[in-house]
């Protein structure tokens, strides 16, 4: 079982999508401003990975190689039009405010990649649990962001107020920029850093060493 | 008529540039902008794919899959909307495979620029979500053939300026934790706060 474990839960830190294998990141920057949004797309998009990479990994040995790019894209885009239904029934809301980010699991990297690298090799059930830990990885990564950018940007986590803001009469005053998407961005960049102070064998190697100075 | 297109175009440049603004291609992005010579001939084949692939969709989804585009057909009350996306993504992959037979056979030289990076293009978001955006605006034929051209030009603009940062970006002194992918990310970061300075801008 330990396998099985390993599999699950080594993209979370050790081999995580975003911060290591640039993998995902497209999504992962436009739904981050506020918790609830993110928990959703970190959902729909744990559940496409585990069942695209299952079915992918079942019919593996059916599919010649060189139309196995048609067949898995039309796999994702079935499961993620599943998805978008299913969001629409119950969640319409919160997937008006995902807007066409739903439909871009279809070509979000980490679907594809994972089935790529993974599943054509491996059977059905390692590879539904690889889907599973990559949807994880990418998860811990968008709430880490989500938590920094809705506490920091609002004051508040999932729509409560945390931090009483000075407009309501509290001390917290809200910094507007972290509402902007480009936080994102270094709020990513900062968790990498952080990331890779823990695990220093995923720093990468200077590409030009500074000479040291002459007196 | 002009006028709207020209704005149309600028908006898709600048003011919602899919890279800095949408964050759109963003896997693609990071990835392959060290040199600026790849990164050019990347900009150019999205250009090409998108001046294609958004007008294709818009089409088919007009006279295909929207409420009632059947109506051609003698079938006013079928709405196949819900096909939409895997008809998208077959639509990009199917024209991504026959650009690259064309380019092959008729200018080898881009064909041998662009490498590996032409199939890429497939699951290069940016592409699907010009797709995706042209529906959700209601966009008409004329309006998607400018649409999908302006945001082509805004990522290749995005990523050759990128790779123009990074290729001087080798030669500073970062942390070690932030080296490569870290300095990167926040590169992009004051990049798109730039960008985003073309938002108000009311065309």
């Amino acid at each position: 079982m330990s396998k099985t474990r390993d599999i699950l839960l080594s993209p979370i830190f050790t081999n995580n999508p975003i911060a290591l294998q640039i993998l995902g990141v497209c999504s992962a920057l436009a739904v981050t401003s506020s918790l609830s949004v993110t928990i959703v797309m970190c959902i729909a998009l744990t559940v496409v990975t585990a069942f695209s990479n299952f079915f992918i990994a079942l019919i593996r040995n059916q599919v010649p190689s060189s139309i196995r790019i048609i067949v898995q894209m039309i796999i994702i885009a079935s499961l993620v039009i599943v998805v978008d239904q299913v969001l629409k029934a119950y969640a319409y809301e919160v997937s008006k405010q995902l807007s066409v980010f739903v439909g871009l699991i279809i070509t979000n990297c980490i679907v594809m990649g994972r089935a790529e690298a993974f599943a054509m090799q491996n059977p059905p059930i390692p590879s539904f649990f690889d889907g599973i830990g990559n949807g994880l990885g990418y998860s811990v990564v968008l709430l880490f962001v989500a938590t920094v950018r809705e506490l920091t940007g609002s004051g508040s986590l999932f729509g409560y107020e945390i931090l009483p803001l000075v407009t309501n009469g509290g001390w917290y005053y809200s910094n507007g920029l972290m509402l902007l998407p480009p936080s994102a961005f270094f709020v990513i960049g900062g968790f990498i850093w952080l990331l890779r102070n823990s695990k220093i064998d995923q720093v990468e190697p200077v590409e030009y060493k500074l000479a040291s100075h002459t007196k | 008529m002009i006028e709207d297109y020209l704005s149309l175009f600028v908006k898709a440049v600048f003011v919602e540039n899919m890279a800095l603004a949408f964050f759109l291609g963003m896997c693609t992005f990071l990835a392959i902008s060290k040199k600026v010579k790849t990164a050019i001939g990347l900009g150019v084949a999205v250009i090409a794919v998108l001046t294609i692939t958004v007008p294709v969709n818009n089409l088919i989804y007009t006279y295909l899959l929207a409420d009632g585009a059947l109506a051609w057909a003698g079938m006013p009350d079928v709405n196949l909307s819900f096909l939409g996306l895997i008809s998208y993504i077959g639509v990009i992959a199917a024209i991504v495979q026959i650009m690259e037979m064309l380019l092959d056979k008729y200018m080898p030289a881009l064909y041998n620029a662009l490498g590996v990076f032409l199939p890429l293009i497939t699951v290069n978001c940016a592409i699907m979500g010009a797709a995706l955006f042209m529906v959700e605006r209601d966009y008409s034929f004329g309006e998607s053939v400018v649409y999908g051209m302006g945001a082509g030009v805004g990522w290749a603009l995005a990523i050759a300026t990128l790779a123009g940062i990074r290729e001087k970006l080798k030669y500073s002194d970062v942390p070690a934790g932030l080296r490569g992918l870290g300095i990167t990310f926040v590169t992009v970061g004051l990049m798109s706060l730039g960008f985003m300075s073309f938002s108000g801008i009311q065309l």
